[in-house]
């Protein structure tokens, strides 16, 4: 399952599916009589057995519309699906081996808690005591064992979201999908669910494809996800290769705050290239595709960067540029800076309290900003780089 | 300070008038159309009830008796035409809603934009008097019409066959009169359903055809309800198709109603078969609504 082993399978044209859901040059264009709408646009994306896996973006950026697709609720314009190695276009959603998870639930409102849970059973034709151990087993994971008689109407918007859920594990579909499930619950609920259904999906072994546009969600539930923009995918990876290493503008805005850098490649040295960002200082960026004289874009995290009161030696080799401290905010267990550039561009600095003395700086007072080089990151504008460079390949 | 106290007890005893009187709010709306009922239903009511407890004739008038034996009576005459009836309003009942609700459901999930449209079509019949439109059914039927004119000419159909004075007559007509009254409560309970149980059902392995009976149908059922009260009731106390299509052997009840009030002058009887109609279309709408358990679809429906 290594992307070694996907590149040859690839190559190969085998059926055998390592990925548990494979979409190849997938499309979706919407026609109406006034406009032509991408929703999605030539999407490749591996999704590997027993993963949990977030479709992220704001919203029109297609992962409803790519779930949708895998769930077989939309047909592609052009492009495969294969679940499990299966070209799944053109058959119908009842006849495919996945389970969804609607935003608004979509309970059957006219059958119980129990019967709700044990219509796609009773549609396989499973034996009926089965049916019932199965839904018994089920309610009991998702801590419903009490309510198989009720209605959902009679549930709260917690429980209702546990009886989708059950409603389609119990299945026990070879991938379940999940439309933005917690979108309608309340904060304190919403992290009690993201906990529980990391639970359920170790329990179960099922891979889950999870669409959300809360960033916050997707990078403390996922195991990897893809960042969505306008029908492209921006980059896939892991968490914290998504936060750490963000390969576009896009992402990098996205995913946390960036301090985002413009400027001309003054001069490259042993792979680190110089930049004039039009602040007093130097920032530095490794690069292994621009020259002298490119224009790039560079992206620190507030977190990365240290800031202090004292100019930096002249033989440090860390990023270091000067400004005015133009706001202070006082957070508790730390203190966000925003500091003015001499060139005119706001920075913002995150600094942890380590100590219960004053802040290192206030507002109006010259500090320095200094980063470790590999702390600066070269970002790109357009997704379609980013997709040669990284997206492609598995996750590392 | 006992001005401003002055004031607050003002300003309360404002608040508790407006609270009082927009209490009453829902009543002041109400009141128009209650009257309305009071004048024209209720005491009409209570005068053919006492009326159908009279006897007398025409010429010496009626006097008030209590004599229920008329009930027995006119049941006795007229209970042919009575089960008639009630047969003609089940069979008719039955195909609305067999013809209705494929056609509700495509113009509420495949109407689109147009749904407005389609639905004014359906009612469109309704700009044209009830009685004309009964009379064209007359003429499409005619022995030598272009319908049955057509078929005997190509020998499809014997020259003596015919339609008209038949029960498939007035049964059709009656469909035809009586399908918008089932098409419109039935777009209205498929079209606010919410598309993703349909989608739900899919994804849980119910095919399109599983999906409409395991879900559809069943949380459209008060709009049935509300179709079958809207064309059963009328149907059975109908006139006008039996008169215009049907002949001595079609002959429903409310033409036998119609008969004896207006030209035999038989107000105590009229009143009496009225009355009896009344009993049994209620009866039978109370026991259809316990058989489906209204309450509770009522309630998953309005969810």
């Amino acid at each position: 399952m290594t992307s070694q082993t996907e590149q040859e399978r690839r190559e190969a044209g085998q059926g055998v599916a390592a990925a548990a859901i494979d979409l190849r040059g997938v499309e979706k264009t919407f026609y109406s009589k006034a406009e032509t709408f991408s929703a999605v646009r030539s999407l490749d994306l591996a999704i590997q057995d027993g993963e949990f896996f977030s479709l992220l973006g704001p919203s029109g950026c297609g992962k409803t519309t790519t779930l949708r697709m895998i769930a077989g609720f939309e047909e592609p314009t052009a492009g495969e699906i294969l679940l499990h190695g299966q070209n799944m276009v053109g058959v119908p959603p009842y006849k495919r081996d996945v389970n969804t998870v609607f935003q608004s639930y979509a309970l059957f409102p006219h059958m119980t808690v129990a019967e709700n849970v044990s219509f796609g059973l009773e549609r396989k034709r499973v034996d009926k005591q089965e049916i019932r151990q199965r839904v018994g087993e089920m309610l009991e994971i998702v801590g419903l064992g009490e309510r198989g008689d009720r209605r959902p109407q009679q549930l709260s918007g917690g429980q209702q979201q546990r009886v989708a859920l059950a409603r389609a594990l119990v299945n026990r579909p070879r991938a379940l999908l999940l439309d933005e499930p917690l979108a309608a619950l309340d904060l304190k609920l919403r992290q009690a669910m993201q906990v529980e259904l990391k639970r359920i999906q170790r329990e179960v072994g099922i891979t889950f494809v999870f669409v959300t546009h809360d960033q916050g969600e997707a990078l403390t539930m996922s195991d990897r996800l893809v960042v969505m923009n306008g029908g492209l995918l921006e980059q896939v990876g892991t968490p914290h290769e998504l936060y750490e290493r963000p390969a576009t503008r896009f992402v990098a805005g996205f995913l946390g705050t960036s301090n985002i850098m413009e400027g001309k490649v003054t001069g490259v040295d042993r792979g680190i290239a110089v930049i004039d960002a039009g602040a007093d200082g130097r920032v530095l960026v490794p690069t292994d595709r621009s020259a002298v004289g490119d224009r790039i874009a560079v992206s620190v995290r507030p977190e990365k960067i240290v800031l202090s009161r004292d100019e930096p030696a002249a033989d440090d080799e860390r990023c270091a540029v000067t400004g005015t401290v133009a706001e202070m905010v006082y957070l508790g267990t730390s203190n966000t800076y925003e500091v003015r550039l001499n060139g005119g561009e706001m920075l913002t600095v995150l600094e942890q309290n380590h100590s219960t003395s004053e802040s290192t700086a206030q507002r109006g007072d010259t500090v320095w900003l200094t980063w470790r080089p590999q702390h600066s990151l070269q970002l790109v504008d357009e997704p379609a780089a980013a997709t040669e460079g990284g997206a492609a390949d598995d996750a590392g | 300070m006992s001005r401003v106290h002055a004031d607050d007890a003002s300003r309360l005893a404002a608040g508790g008038f407006r609270r009082r009187f927009g209490r009453l709010t829902g009543y002041w709306l109400a009141l128009p159309g209650g009257l309305w009922l009071a004048i024209f239903f209720v005491v009409p009511m209570i005068y053919l009830l006492s009326l159908s407890l009279m006897t007398g004739d025409f010429i010496h008038g009626f006097t008030q008796t209590f004599h229920f034996a008329t009930y027995g009576h006119t049941i006795s005459l007229y209970h042919d035409q009575f089960i008639r009836s009630i047969m003609y309003a089940v069979i008719v009942t039955v195909l609305t809603i067999v013809l209705a609700y494929p056609m509700a459901y495509w113009i509420a999930m495949r109407g689109g934009r147009n749904k407005s449209s389609y639905l004014l079509i359906i009612l469109l019949p309704f700009f044209v008097s009830f009685v004309i439109r009964t009379l064209q059914w007359q003429f499409i039927l005619a022995d030598n019409g272009f319908v049955l004119g057509t078929l005997k000419n190509l020998h499809l159909v014997g020259s003596g066959f015919h339609l008209l004075a038949t029960p498939v007559a007035v049964i059709c007509g009656l469909t035809y009169n009586y399908l918008p009254f089932m098409v419109l409560p039935l777009y209205v309970s498929i079209e606010r359903l919410d598309s993703r149980l349909m989608e739900a059902a899919n994804d849980l392995y119910a095919s399109k055809f599983q999906a409409l009976l395991r879900v559809v149908f069943p949380l459209t059922v008060p709009g049935i309800f509300a179709g079958v009260l809207m064309t059963f009731v009328p149907v059975a106390s109908d006139f006008v198709n039996a008169q215009l299509l049907g002949g001595a052997k079609t002959t429903m009840i409310g033409n036998v109603i119609y008969t004896l009030y207006l030209t035999n002058n038989d107000y105590a009887g009229a009143s009496a078969l009225s009355f009896t109609l009344m009993g049994v279309l209620l009866i039978g709408i109370f026991v259809y609504a316990r058989a489906l358990g209204t309450k509770d679809v009522m309630e998953a429906a309005a969810l």
